[in-house]
């Protein structure tokens, strides 16, 4: 074994390497393959629209929930549009809303679009207080010249 | 008075820890200077703790001239939640975090009787730089005892969300843990000013990184589990940036007490282990800027506010940048430790360190790439639980496979064939167990019973090296029982910290595989089916509670006709801050759980009221709870065993 060093504290980082190497390189490969299916983006119905976001791919969608659109089904489903002022996306969402949903109010929802344009959500997060408003929906509309009011504050509040 | 007294407090505490860090840093080879910073540390201590109380009576006596108590408190409030208000808050909890460190620092000073002098008094004088840097930023950025001019006649009271026993115990135990990686920090940056690190460093490094871990541990066990059952949304890790801000400093805090230990018993490894004493309280302190910058978006993140946030990025740069500057300069010159070969503890432990060093990585990696991405694309995305679920997991599972060779592998040079031999019963165990769960349980899945086995394999593989430890079952009763009682209290810890990550994996793979989950709005005397249960809705009527006002559901569960518990969630509305929060109802099944939530109410199919009912069956999700538990104990039993704590190890 000529490529063998005959140092020994030359061995024995070669040895050091040899068995970090392949740790990281499988920690590396799992973290692109994990990466793959697990990033989902965040979108306005306007953007969403306009990014024209395929049928079953996971995003977030965020927005404030339209007055008055919000509809309580008897088995437990719940129907709501989420607006950006400029465009709105209907929601369906199978479950109990957060304490904190509130119709005027912004919420994100996680899940995907169905063929028909509906957006059906796994998980619907809602703001813990009165002056806040999620981060990513705050940005969205302040893009969209749709901001108003200061909001900065505390957490989320899922169902 | 008090309060302003507790701000005096305070800005002397930060005065002495400034003291405590010049005379500590010069006080290396000078005895007197070193007796001095000693005084002073124990003085800062005082001084927060003084402020510490004046906020507390604050709080208990509802005075809402103090902003902070304003802000957080109710006069109709338990007792129990205006104590935890303190620290429910960004500045009562910034105040606490000070409070343990400080105190961390006084028990350094008070207890180190038998450190070598130039150590103690240096490591005294970085952990009084810590001190005041964070003192500096409370006094001045987020000042608890701050006054308003004109007092509300009541408090906004604390987010309901927060009053529970488990979130009230929940941050002292988490900043024990924290803030104790911050001793091993000093101690890893007074070593590389020295330029020595021993035998004797790593004895005294052990039992602060041992209490650290295992506070940490029952700290994050608690959030969790008040995660799990006032959020109602029957999960119990979300990996949450806010949660994996936790779990990053408690992963290199495990990998450091593997690595510690081969420092102290064979001098080797000395550099990484100083390296990973610097990373845990790092990861502390980016811990805490991330769940107070709000730069990530977290479903837990409070009191959030950006300004805070810079401030702490720049606590944090400041001082693991500094220390980080100081290793890459000296840890070169540090002599080279003892030679072990390939199969070894020594080697087995590495690997160890790798694994659980690329997991914070990978853990690190998914927590932070929604704002590398953000910063480069400029579209904010979020990381879902599947990535950490698969790299974690897989490099947590490699970890367990090797787990229980390590105790039974010799130092220096052992035998992996003889290790693998001793182990063979806890793999057929781990095997059985594996078919076991596959065949028994429906639906069928083959990688949570993979996960099972793989807890089995943990727990079987601690449960031999007793055996072998003992030569139980080999040599005659009286011998064994010699050497059960003779096993010192380190090795009966680690034996039951192995065991009870066994018992998570257990629950986490059981639980996560095999939960059932049913919700349907329900009038009075609907059913709900779950799985194998019978849910019924028997009345629902309203409850005064101290600070709230609730409706209160009767279930009754029934399983095959026979009753099994009778649930009573309640639905909590707090006129205070006007929000209403769920009072999950949990039904112990011996370890599994029926886990209950009442929804609002809306109207149902008739137009009669009806309230959404939300089921999970949680099959032995205690067991969760119960593995970290054990694994803290572990620690804690192994921190009592007398080696660690008197005979202080000279240099070999």
């Amino acid at each position: 074994m000529s490529f063998w060093p005959k140092s020994r504290t030359a061995r024995r980082r070669l040895t050091i390497v040899l068995a970090v190497a392949p740790v990281l390189a499988l920690a590396a490969g799992l973290t692109l393959w994990g990466l793959r299916d697990s990033i989902s983006l965040f979108y306005t119905p306007a953007q969403a629209k306009a990014a024209k976001v395929a049928p079953g791919r996971a995003v977030q969608l965020g927005g404030l929930v339209l007055p008055g659109s919000v509809v309580k089904h008897p088995d437990g489903r719940v129907e709501f549009v989420i607006s950006d002022k400029t465009d709105t996306a209907p929601v369906s969402y199978q479950g109990d809303l957060p304490d904190l949903f509130r119709e005027g109010q912004g919420v994100v929802a996680e899940g995907t679009f169905e063929p028909s344009g509906v957006f059906k959500a796994k998980q619907v997060l809602a703001k813990h207080d009165e002056k806040y408003m999620p981060r990513e929906v705050a940005d969205a509309l302040k893009a969209q010249g749709e901001w108003r009011g200061s909001g900065a504050a505390p957490a989320y509040d899922k169902p | 008075m008090t309060a302003e007294l507790g701000a005096f407090a305070l800005a002397l505490a930060l005065a002495l820890s400034l003291a405590q860090a010049a005379l500590g840093l010069f006080g290396g080879r000078r005895p007197m200077l070193a007796g001095a910073g000693e005084g002073a540390a124990i003085g800062a201590f005082l001084g927060v703790a003084a402020a510490f109380a004046a906020l507390v009576t604050a709080f208990v006596t509802s005075d809402f001239s103090v902003a902070n108590v304003a802000a957080n408190s109710h006069t109709a409030k338990p007792m129990l939640y205006k104590l935890a208000g303190t620290w429910g808050s960004h500045e009562g909890s910034m105040l606490l975090w000070c409070l343990i460190l400080t105190g961390y620092g006084a028990a350094v000073a008070g207890f180190g009787k038998g450190l070598p002098a130039g150590l103690k008094s240096r490591a005294l004088g970085v952990q009084g730089l810590l001190g005041v840097l964070f003192l500096a930023y409370t006094v001045f950025a987020s000042n608890p005892l701050a006054r308003v001019a004109t007092p509300p006649i009541e408090g906004r009271s604390l987010n309901p969300l927060l009053q529970d026993p488990a979130l009230a115990f929940h941050p002292p135990f988490l900043y024990l843990g924290y803030v104790g990686f911050s001793v091993v920090f000093s101690f890893a940056v007074a070593a590389l000013i020295e330029g020595r690190v021993d035998a004797a460093w790593a004895r005294w490094v052990r039992p602060w990184t041992l209490a650290a871990w295992s506070f940490l541990t029952i700290g994050i066990a608690l959030g969790s589990f008040w995660a799990y059952y006032e959020l109602g949304w029957g999960g119990w890790w979300f990996w949450d940036p806010v949660e994996n801000a936790s779990f990053m400093p408690w992963l290199v805090g495990a990998a450091l007490l593997h690595s510690a230990i081969v420092t102290e018993k064979r001098g080797a490894l000395s550099g990484w282990t100083l390296f990973l004493a610097l990373a845990a309280f790092t990861f502390s302190m980016l811990g805490a800027f991330l769940v107070r910058s709000g730069v990530l978006t977290s479903v837990h993140a409070f009191a959030v506010d950006p300004t805070r946030g810079v401030l702490l990025l720049s606590i944090l740069g400041v001082s693991s940048g500094a220390a980080f500057a100081l290793f890459a300069w000296r840890s070169p010159a540090l002599a080279p430790g003892g030679v072990f070969a390939p199969a070894s503890r020594e080697s087995l432990i590495v690997i160890n360190n790798i694994l659980l060093t690329a997991s914070t990585g990978a853990v690190m990696f998914g927590t932070l790439y929604p704002l590398i991405y953000e910063a480069f694309a400029g579209a904010p995305i979020t990381v879902g639980p599947p990535y950490f679920n698969l790299v974690f997991g897989v490099l947590m599972g490699l970890a367990m496979l090797i787990l229980p060779f390590g105790p039974l592998t010799a130092w220096k040079r052992g035998n992996l064939v003889d290790s693998a031999a001793q182990l063979r019963i806890a793999g057929v165990v781990a095997v059985l167990v594996g078919f076991l769960i596959f065949g028994l349980m429906s639906p069928r899945k083959a990688l949570a019973s993979g996960g099972v086995a793989l807890g089995a394999w943990v727990i079987a593989g601690a449960v031999v090296e007793i055996i072998q430890r003992t030569r139980a079952f080999k040599a005659p009763w009286p011998e064994v029982r010699r050497r059960l009682t003779g096993l010192p209290r380190g090795s009966w810890g680690m034996t039951l910290a192995h065991a009870g990550l066994g018992v998570f994996i257990l629950g986490a793979c059981f639980e996560t595989a095999w939960k059932v989950e049913a919700a349907e709005a329900l009038s009075v005397g609907g059913q709900l089916r779950l799985g194998g249960f019978e849910l019924t809705l028997k009345e629902v009527g309203t409850v005064d509670g101290p600070n709230y006002i609730a409706e209160r559901g009767q279930l009754t569960v029934t399983r095959a006709g026979r009753s099994v518990c009778a649930p009573a969630p309640e639905r909590r509305f707090y006129p205070a801050g006007k929000q209403s929060t769920s009072e999950v109802a949990l039904c112990n099944l011996g370890f599994s759980q029926v886990y209950t939530v009442l929804g609002e109410r809306r109207a149902g199919v008739n137009g009669e009221p009806a309230w959404l009912v939300r089921s999970y069956y949680n099959p032995w999700v205690q067991l969760i709870y119960l593995g970290p538990l054990l694994m803290a104990l572990g620690g804690l039993l192994s921190l009592s065993d007398r080696r660690l704590r008197f005979a202080v190890g000279r240099k070999p």
